[in-house]
């Protein structure tokens, strides 16, 4: 009885205090439930550090690697409604080229709001996704920080002198199919980034991510390889590059020239792009 | 009206009750049925949420009646061709179909954009016109002087594949990772995001296929015997050749534009109905149509529940699911097996 008595004061003053932390979140939109279709997407809504309000994801949202916990909805581009609905979002942040159309019209239809996040392959959409993604999530103020940090590391990256004197032409790698590797042509996310980062792309002939022939690669005669950092290891390292008959008369590999990448990152133009060009640069220049 | 197709109606109406009432959003009996009545202007008392009644009307329902209509279509579809070509592997997609309308669909992936078409639209019908043209080649080389070699036609069909596979192949070379994966999903088929308006546009075609087919059932009895036996009971054998080749191309051809490449459900439901009921075909082709549209329906069901609250292609389940039983059932009736002209 009287240990009741002594612990009122505090339970009373704990009841206040929840009651009003309850006042405040009607008032604050942290009780937005929010599914983030993409994997740039979801990177920039944990780096505004509104992790919290996620409630479901998309397939390809696997950085960082607590992205990977929440709730899988699919891949983005073929989503499926109630599975979405399931999650009662108020909110889905919607990539470029997420759909079907009829799937996010029908969740407008359920009363989600469905906000389009621009797409791009160039330092500044990383700006304008983080600048959309903020807006809907209610962190305006998050968001002009977020932007402040994107903008100094691109400063940073403009700073850092270059490679060398004339921009080494590198081969961009990310896949293999067979005998031939799937590489990066021109007007490609790829050769944003290699262009970003200092280096010229060794691929001219051909627009988007194609396979190469061997003897193509030979021709192209790269004097850096960057290439997806998992593939690299499938392939035995850069010991594994070298029997390959093609890579290995190549200047790149003679002189072991690989730079490993993180490919979904790299490709992503998402917060950590002016980053990740930092150390492809940084890269560069060691080798 | 017959056993076995009372069963089969009776199956058809429980997987489309638990279609509708099961899935990633949960809703509970009263008010789905409180749903249903207030659309039809009853007021049954019980309360919902906005949310519910849209996953109920726009969301499960279209995929069930889709589900009905396309499974339904190729069972049918099926059940003929098999009928017709006395042969139990005969599908559609055997004349060319659905590579017809892979193809199509494809070429549109890739040249949609450029040719700046609303590929929503545009996909649909492309693979409807490719499956369409795919047959009507494959009916045109198996014809001569007004008649039409079955023979020939199977091998027309063999060739027409491998054509459309090859191009295929061409476009799948020319296409970017995206849009590969958009067509690899769309071959394994889906019923996921479709509306009313969709169904409305494919509903009537896939009808038209489906309820001419039941008046085939005795030409297709007749040619159990054989041509000429069927010949001398006054049956006009190029006529039904014509017929069913074009049924089958119309329904496939609309099946494939909404829901995608879905094999296997016109391979094998023909079978179990004439496991369960013989080789009649006044029971065999309904009896399809409701099998076709049960085993869809609770695919599709699977298909949403396995790995909510992502979902996955329906015809990855119909073959996973469907497999397995349909081997087990050929090893079980090994000695006994009903083949279209067999005994």
């Amino acid at each position: 009885m009287r240990s009741t008595l002594r612990f009122a004061p505090g339970l009373a003053l704990a009841i206040a205090l929840s009651a009003l932390a309850t006042a405040v979140s009607a008032q604050a939109p942290s009780t937005l439930r929010v599914v983030s279709l993409g994997g740039s997407t979801t990177e920039t809504v944990f780096a505004l550090g509104a992790e919290g309000l996620l409630v479901g994801v998309d397939q390809s949202s696997i950085y960082p690697a607590a992205a990977e916990a929440l709730p899988d909805v699919g891949y983005y581009r073929t989503l499926g409604t109630e599975g979405i609905l399931s999650l009662a979002p108020d909110l889905v942040l919607a990539a470029e080229g997420s759909g079907p159309p009829a799937v996010l019209a029908q969740l407008r239809a359920a009363g989600v709001t469905v906000v389009a996040v621009p797409g791009g392959e160039h330092p500044r959409a990383a700006i304008d996704k983080v600048r959309i993604v903020a807006a809907a999530l209610g962190r305006a103020s998050d968001g002009e920080v977020l932007e402040a940090s994107i903008q100094a590391d691109l400063e940073r990256l403009a700073a850092m002198p270059m490679p060398s004197g004339v921009a080494p032409r590198a081969l961009f790698v990310w896949g293999r199919g067979g005998q031939t590797m799937q590489v990066a042509g021109s007007a490609t996310g790829a050769q944003a980034m290699l262009e970003l980062a200092g280096a010229a792309n060794a691929i001219q002939g051909f627009e988007g991510y194609r396979p190469l022939t061997p003897e193509a690669v030979v021709a192209a005669a790269p004097e850096v390889i960057v290439i997806d950092a998992d593939l690299l290891d499938r392939l035995g390292g850069v010991a594994g590059l070298a029997s390959d008959p093609a890579l290995a008369v190549t200047p790149a590999v003679q002189a072991g020239r690989v730079v490993p990448i993180d490919v979904l990152g790299f490709l992503g133009f998402g917060p950590r792009t002016a980053e990740l060009a930092i150390d492809l640069r940084r890269a560069l220049a060691e080798r | 009206m017959n056993r076995v197709l009372g069963a089969l109606v009776a199956l058809l109406a429980g997987v489309c009750i638990l279609s509708l009432g099961m899935g990633a959003v949960a809703i509970p009996p009263d008010r789905i049925a409180s749903i249903l009545a207030a659309r039809v202007g009853l007021d049954l008392g019980v309360g919902f949420e906005p949310h519910e009644s849209i996953t109920l009307l726009l969301v499960r329902a279209p995929r069930v009646v889709l589900g009905v209509l396309v499974g339904g279509a190729l069972g049918v579809a099926g059940a003929a061709l098999q009928g017709l070509f006395r042969n139990p592997l005969a599908d559609p997609a055997l004349i060319g179909v659905s590579s017809g309308a892979a193809l199509a669909a494809l070429a549109i992936t890739v040249f949609g954009s450029a040719l700046a078409l609303p590929t929503r639209f545009a996909l649909p019908i492309a693979a409807f016109l490719g499956g369409l043209a795919a047959v009507v080649l494959v009916y045109r080389i198996a014809t001569v002087g007004g008649e039409t070699s079955t023979a020939t036609m199977l091998l027309a069909g063999i060739a027409v594949n491998a054509v459309a596979a090859a191009a295929t192949g061409l476009f799948v070379f020319a296409s970017n990772d995206q849009e590969l994966r958009d067509f690899i999903f769309w071959t394994m088929g889906g019923l996921g995001g479709v509306t009313w308006a969709a169904i409305g546009a494919g509903a009537p075609l896939l009808i038209l296929g489906v309820v001419p087919a039941f008046f085939l059932a005795r030409p297709l009895n007749a040619l159990l015997l054989g041509t000429s036996e069927a010949l001398h009971l006054g049956v006009d054998v190029d006529r039904v050749k014509r017929r069913v080749v074009g049924l089958s191309a119309l329904t496939v051809g609309a099946g494939v534009a909404l829901a995608g490449i879905i094999g296997f459900v016109g391979l094998v439901t023909p079978h179990l109905v004439r496991l369960l009921a013989g080789p009649d075909h006044r029971i065999v082709l309904p009896g399809a149509a409701l099998l076709g549209a049960a085993l869809l329906v609770g695919a599709d069901l699977l298909a949403r529940l396995v790995v909510s609250p992502a979902e996955l292609p329906v015809g990855v389940v119909t073959a996973l699911v469907g497999g397995p039983f349909f081997l087990w059932l050929v090893v079980r009736d090994r000695r006994r097996l009903p083949v279209g002209g067999g005994p």
